[in-house]
């Protein structure tokens, strides 16, 4: 719809796939943490709090489809939003292995999206200085509401946290098991490495530092211990996911599967 | 619902255009124009010899901006201008200070509290912003729930008067 941004990578196709592949990762990511907050409507333990968790699933959905409609133009393969996000399978998704994690309890929510609120506030500050100034237009958007993400997730975690003995220890138990997703938030492949060095990324090994003193603020104010680092890196992001994303897209492209191009 | 609009200079047909817009509502906030709530950026004639009218979201995900795309492109096949090219721009973002002080009046006249100055106080909780009430005036509120029945509003309730009622956040 807008003025398409002309970047070097227009002109090199390894360029082209690579920044394809860094606004897909972008947008899988708030597409399917979107999709599992979608699944707490009329569930959440309190009207308030379904209330936020559809407004952000709204949000991310949101940020997802301008993501998916950029990422579909840069492929040049003529596919659009509807297309990527509904007739891809589990391989070709390029989300963080953690948005992709079920629900759980709401304490295991909160830790799920207080991560991911926390590294989209450095990815999305970060590209407010991209050399793809369309990228940097969507970035601008979703920072506005990732920051209220960010409010209510770590208001949340402060609550649970340094709330009684048994929202503590539930809390605890999130984030002993989310924490092994962590790995991936930070760790640079091809991809970030060609688009940082085209100005498009910014850098991952700068911002690293940046999202883990926010974390270590929040634990100390929830009174939750950092669990230990896990190297083990996943790799949601080249397309290698837990069993749990091809249970989620089941649910969410049953209806495209099953009735193709249907329409309201 | 409107003329269609007259030839003549390209200003004056812009003007026509934009007091065309000004009566297409938000279908959320029906007392807002889409003028009113500012996500009107741009009314012109390009070189192509058609009109270009620019758009931008409130929230990335607001529902509504299909529908308003719908209700524009309703107003213009009316006014004559099928070929106009309807355009989605994201920057710079839309932000509450965008509303007109129009939408502001027209907002508390229907009994939601504008966007307001966020007053960070520690004893209310989460930075809520004090928001006097637009029914009665009393700035004894409080903030029942940061979300609301659309992405752009917050659940308010007056102690004084104890009415319900919502408030246009400040993004």
């Amino acid at each position: 719809m807008s003025a398409r941004s002309r970047t070097p990578s227009e002109r090199d196709p390894a360029q082209q796939a690579a920044h394809f592949r860094y606004v897909l990762r972008l947008a899988d990511t708030s597409l399917v943490l979107g999709q599992r907050l979608g699944e707490w409507v009329g569930h959440a333990p309190a009207l308030e709090e379904d209330l936020g968790l559809a407004n952000f699933a709204l949000d991310l959905i949101g940020q997802a489809r301008l993501l998916l409609t950029y990422a579909g133009e840069l492929e040049g393969r003529g596919r659009d939003e509807d297309a990527l996000a509904f007739l891809r399978d589990a391989p070709d998704f390029a989300n963080l292995t953690l948005a992709e994690q079920p629900n759980g309890d709401f304490g295991h929510t909160i830790v799920r999206q207080w991560l991911i609120d926390a590294w989209q506030l450095e990815i999305y500050a970060g590209l407010l200085r991209s050399a793809d100034s369309r990228l940097g237009a969507i970035a601008a958007k979703a920072l506005k509401e990732t920051r209220y993400h960010h409010r209510f997730s770590s208001g949340w975690l402060i609550r649970l946290g340094d709330g009684t003995a048994e929202s503590h220890e539930r809390v605890q138990a999130g984030l002993d098991s989310l924490w092994r997703f962590t790995a991936e938030l930070f760790a640079a492949d091809e991809v970030d490495e060609r688009m940082q060095a085209a100005g498009i990324a910014p850098a991952l090994m700068e911002l690293a530092p940046r999202w883990s003193a926010r974390i270590d603020e929040d634990l100390q104010a929830a009174t939750l211990q950092r669990p230990p680092g896990q190297p083990y890196p996943w790799h949601g992001r080249r397309g290698v996911h837990t069993e749990h994303l091809g249970h989620m897209l089941a649910e969410m492209q049953h209806l495209q599967r099953t009735y193709p191009g249907v329409r309201w | 619902m409107s003329a269609v609009i007259k030839p003549g200079g390209a200003a004056a047909r812009e003007q026509a255009i934009r007091a065309l817009l000004a009566e297409v509502a938000d279908p959320e906030i029906p007392v807002l124009s889409i003028v009113d709530l500012g996500i009107v950026r741009h009314v012109r004639f390009e070189a192509d010899g058609r009109l270009h009218v620019g758009i931008t979201p409130t929230y990335s995900g607001c529902p509504a901006t299909e529908v308003i795309r719908t209700a524009v492109r309703t107003a213009l096949d009316a006014a004559g201008l099928a070929d106009a090219v309807l355009e989605e721009v994201l920057s710079p973002p839309w932000t509450s200070e965008w509303l007109t002080s129009a939408a502001h009046a027209k907002l508390e006249a229907c009994g939601i509290a504008p966007p307001q100055e966020p007053v960070s106080s520690p004893r209310r909780l989460w930075n809520a912003p004090l928001v006097p009430c637009p029914r009665c005036g009393s700035r004894t509120t409080e903030r029942v729930s940061e979300f609301g029945s659309t992405p752009c509003k917050a659940h308010y309730r007056c102690s004084a008067c104890r009415e319900p009622f919502d408030y246009f956040k400040c993004l």
